[in-house]
């Protein structure tokens, strides 16, 4: 409401019927907002209230332990929990960087060089992602099987697995490759840099923002997959990431004496992941943003 | 339906506008898949144009060809090594050793085997060493066919480094003719971090896309043409042959034992692209009223709320998949609460009751997919020019209409897209369907179409049970693989004919 009005009566009179209303439907907003909390927040405080709950360990139909204590999270110690643990965690460390270099390499190059094959390769790509990526798991188990790869020793070949095919995720940094005007590439080149120097000097430091997005994307990556994980190691606990072995716990003979150790473990997982997420959450936001209005 | 002018379409009601406009999307369909097969007619047409203009290229670079030009169709690289440029001539050379090498003591053996994938077999023989009879293990198909697809893609590439070859012999020929300087193998090499760069560049993400995505999934699309499964997996048990198009006459046959497979399918994809039509449409406009409300001028605390939506992206999705799971189970808290108030006196059968379950997933899907629409809303609604506001204002529009005239085209506009990658994505979301409910509840009636298939399997996760499933029939996982193909390619051809999003990606740029 600009100042002139308010010498208006009637206009006046439309301005408090307005904050009327505004005040009545920010209530109702909020009224909403809060519950939407609740309903998003609760299972992420149930889950840490019954890793508490030491009286029993199987599914309960309540949430606040009648009797508190660690005994979940000591336990842990006593299962393959924290092997799990480590082998997501290097599989994590490891995706992250391979995954990165790849992912940064395919989208700079599409997004700045025009060779003769390229928008062949896009379209070829977009077809390829076409087809359920779970389909190929069973060959790859028989190749990782023939490198000694799978079971036990399935942390290698989920590495690869993860990273191999990870070109195919450029669309993110490309489209952010693409509002980095061409211009700043063609004067460095015109002052005689070669392409790779373009791309160490002067893109890679203006490219912080998608470069974390990148990484924090493939470090996360696989705390939750499921399906190759589970594929490969082929019930062998050895190799087993956290959310095969969690779940695994879930199956019907275990439930009832390991529910309370994967909300505990579910807590452990999540923590670290959830810090990193929070303190990062400016650029994954950004990126995923970018994404999606780029298509 | 007659296409409208202008003039007479303003003219219609608001329904008819409607009607019209409805009318026209159906008709465009049709027309839409025309284009389609007309498209690929004329790429058919222009890549059988262009080979018969490369084979009269070879040709005629044989009939102009100087004697080094000539030998260079039999010995890779001669053009080069002969002229000076004697890196590139190495690398030809040594190609074509490696590929003679290859075929004489690998290739050819893979290649004569690929019709029938093996000849003998597993057996028990006699052992003269050990003196007992013991199983002896001959042919193994698989290989025989991983490697028979490895051969050919070889042997394609061969040609095309042929030809190559015998191109650069050509060139090189006609610049020494008219005495240009050839490039140096140290051009070559500078070149690689300069203008070739990209080559650099692409060199490890495409080798790695090609071993771990194309030749699987040309490796798997074979598989539906033989019948590999647990009992014949190729070494071990059995061999396996190629079957024609036996499996897909098993998924389709109406009639007959077979009929449970087609009637599943059919129930399957059904449920799929009904998930995926209010999975994703459900999250679009509730994560788009979310992000509204808390951009609401107005309303305070936006990054806390925000933050509270957005936690919940950062838990790694199986533990709340898992946990929310339980917690809708028969003795589950949800469960436990409402019989603790009173309000029911049975326990809801969340996961128990084929439309209870569906409901089920697709509002516990809403809770997952609103914090990432809300993220993705905001940043668009921030774009949206705040004078189209300003203006509507004073025009008097409600926010209503406000909504309806401004923030809902632009935001279709802009996430078209988005919205076609979201619904396969969906189509293909494994994780939500399988650790919520694992299909279940069984559906009794489809118990013989391959693992246990349930109410809320997605293609996907049917796909999935095929494969881990007893019978371990990799045949027919393969064959609802490239079904999934099939339906998410018309998918994405019918909307990006019919969608008036950008398609030019330059324009973006």
């Amino acid at each position: 409401m600009s100042k002139k009005n308010d010498y208006d009566p009637s206009a006046m009179k439309q301005h408090m019927g307005m904050s009327a209303k505004n005040r009545i439907s920010n209530t109702v907003i909020y009224i909403v907002l809060v519950i939407m909390s609740i309903v998003w927040l609760a299972p992420f405080v149930f889950i840490v209230l019954q890793s508490f709950r030491c009286e029993s360990t199987w599914m309960v139909g309540y949430v606040v332990p009648k009797q508190w204590g660690l005994d979940n999270y000591i336990n842990l110690a006593k299962t393959d929990f924290w092997h799990w643990y480590t082998n997501t965690f290097i599989m994590a460390l490891a995706t992250a960087v391979l995954q990165t270099v790849i992912v940064l390499c395919m989208s700079y190059t599409l997004s700045r060089f025009r060779f003769k094959i390229r928008d062949g390769l896009m379209r070829f790509m977009l077809i390829l992602g076409m087809f359920p990526g779970m389909l190929t798991m069973i060959i790859l188990y028989r190749i990782l099987k023939d490198l000694n790869m799978t079971q036990a020793n399935a942390v290698p070949g989920l590495i690869l697995v993860y990273i191999a095919s990870s070109g195919m995720g450029y669309y993110v940094s490309k489209g952010f490759f693409d509002t980095v005007p061409k211009s700043l590439d063609e004067a460095a080149r015109i002052d005689g840099a070669t392409r790779a120097q373009v791309l160490w000097k002067i893109i890679l430091p203006m490219a912080k923002p998608i470069v974390i997005y990148t990484i924090l994307t493939a470090f996360m990556g696989p705390w939750g997959d499921f399906v190759f994980a589970r594929y490969i190691s082929m019930n062998t606990p050895a190799g087993m990431n956290v959310a095969v072995g969690l779940n695994s716990w879930l199956s019907q003979d275990m439930i009832n004496s390991r529910y309370t150790m994967f909300c505990a473990g579910g807590v452990i997982v999540a923590i670290p992941v959830t810090i990193l997420f929070m303190c990062l959450q400016r650029y994954y936001v950004e990126g995923v943003t970018g994404g999606a209005v780029k298509g | 339906m007659a296409k409208y002018s202008d003039l007479e379409y303003l003219k219609l009601s608001k329904w008819d506008k409607f009607l019209y406009k409805l009318g026209r999307f159906f008709i465009s369909i049709p027309v839409g898949i025309g284009h389609f097969f007309q498209k690929i007619g004329k790429g058919i047409a222009s890549g059988v144009k262009a080979f018969g203009r490369e084979c009269a290229d070879v040709v005629n670079t044989f009939k102009n060809g100087d004697g080094i030009t000539k030998g260079t169709f039999l010995v890779m690289g001669l053009g080069n090594l002969a002229r000076g440029q004697i890196l590139r001539g190495l690398l030809f050379l040594l190609f074509e050793i490696v590929f003679i090498f290859y075929m004489i003591f690998a290739g050819g053996y893979w290649m004569s085997m690929l019709p029938s994938l093996g000849k003998q077999g597993p057996a028990v023989e006699y052992d003269p060493v050990l003196d007992t009879y013991v199983t002896a293990y001959h042919d193994n198909s698989f290989k025989i066919l991983l490697y028979g697809v490895l051969t050919i893609l070889f042997i394609i590439a061969f040609i095309y480094t042929w030809r190559q070859s015998i191109k650069q012999a050509k060139i090189n020929q006609e610049m020494r003719e008219r005495g240009i300087r050839l490039k140096s193998g140290k051009d070559d090499l500078k070149s690689l971090v300069d203008e070739s760069f990209y080559k650099t560049l692409l060199a490890l993400p495409l080798t790695g896309i090609l071993i771990f995505t194309v030749v699987p999934i040309v490796f798997m699309m074979l598989v539906a043409f033989t019948n590999y499964d647990g009992s014949h997996d190729g070494y071990f048990n059995n061999l396996f042959h190629w079957v024609g198009l036996d499996n897909f006459n098993t998924m389709f046959s109406w009639t007959g034992g077979n009929k449970v497979y087609s009637a599943t399918f059919g129930e399957v994809l059904t449920w799929t692209l009904i998930w995926a039509f209010f999975a994703t449409f459900s999250n679009y406009f509730l994560g788009m009223f979310v992000a509204m409300m808390i951009n609401k001028k107005g309303i305070k605390f936006k990054k806390g709320w925000r933050t509270i939506l957005v936690m919940t992206i950062a838990i790694p999705q199986f533990i709340s998949l898992l946990y929310v799971s339980k917690m809708f189970a028969k003795n589950g808290i949800v469960n436990g609460f409402l019989l603790d108030l009173g309000w029911i006196t049975q326990p809801l059968p969340f996961w128990d009751d084929p439309t209870w379950a569906r409901i089920t997933v697709i509002l516990i899907n809403i809770w997952i997919g609103i914090p990432y629409l809300m993220l993705i809303v905001t940043g668009i609604l921030m774009n949206i020019p705040a004078d189209l506001y300003e203006s509507a204002k004073i025009d008097g529009a409600s926010g209503w209409k406000q909504f309806t005239k401004i923030t809902l085209p632009y935001m279709l506009f802009i996430t078209g897209p988005y919205l076609l990658t979201q619904f396969t994505g969906n189509m293909n979301n494994f994780n939500v369907i399988y650790l919520l409910t694992g299909g279940g509840p069984t559906n009794a009636a489809a118990s013989g179409a391959s693992g246990s298939v349930g109410y809320t399997d997605l293609l996907v996760t049917w796909l999935f049970k095929i494969t881990t499933g007893a019978e371990s029939q990799y045949y027919m996982a393969s064959v609802v693989g490239i079904l999934i193909f099939v339906v998410v390619a018309l998918i994405t051809l019918l909307v990006y004919n019919i969608l008036p999003s950008v398609k030019n990606e330059e324009d973006f740029q």
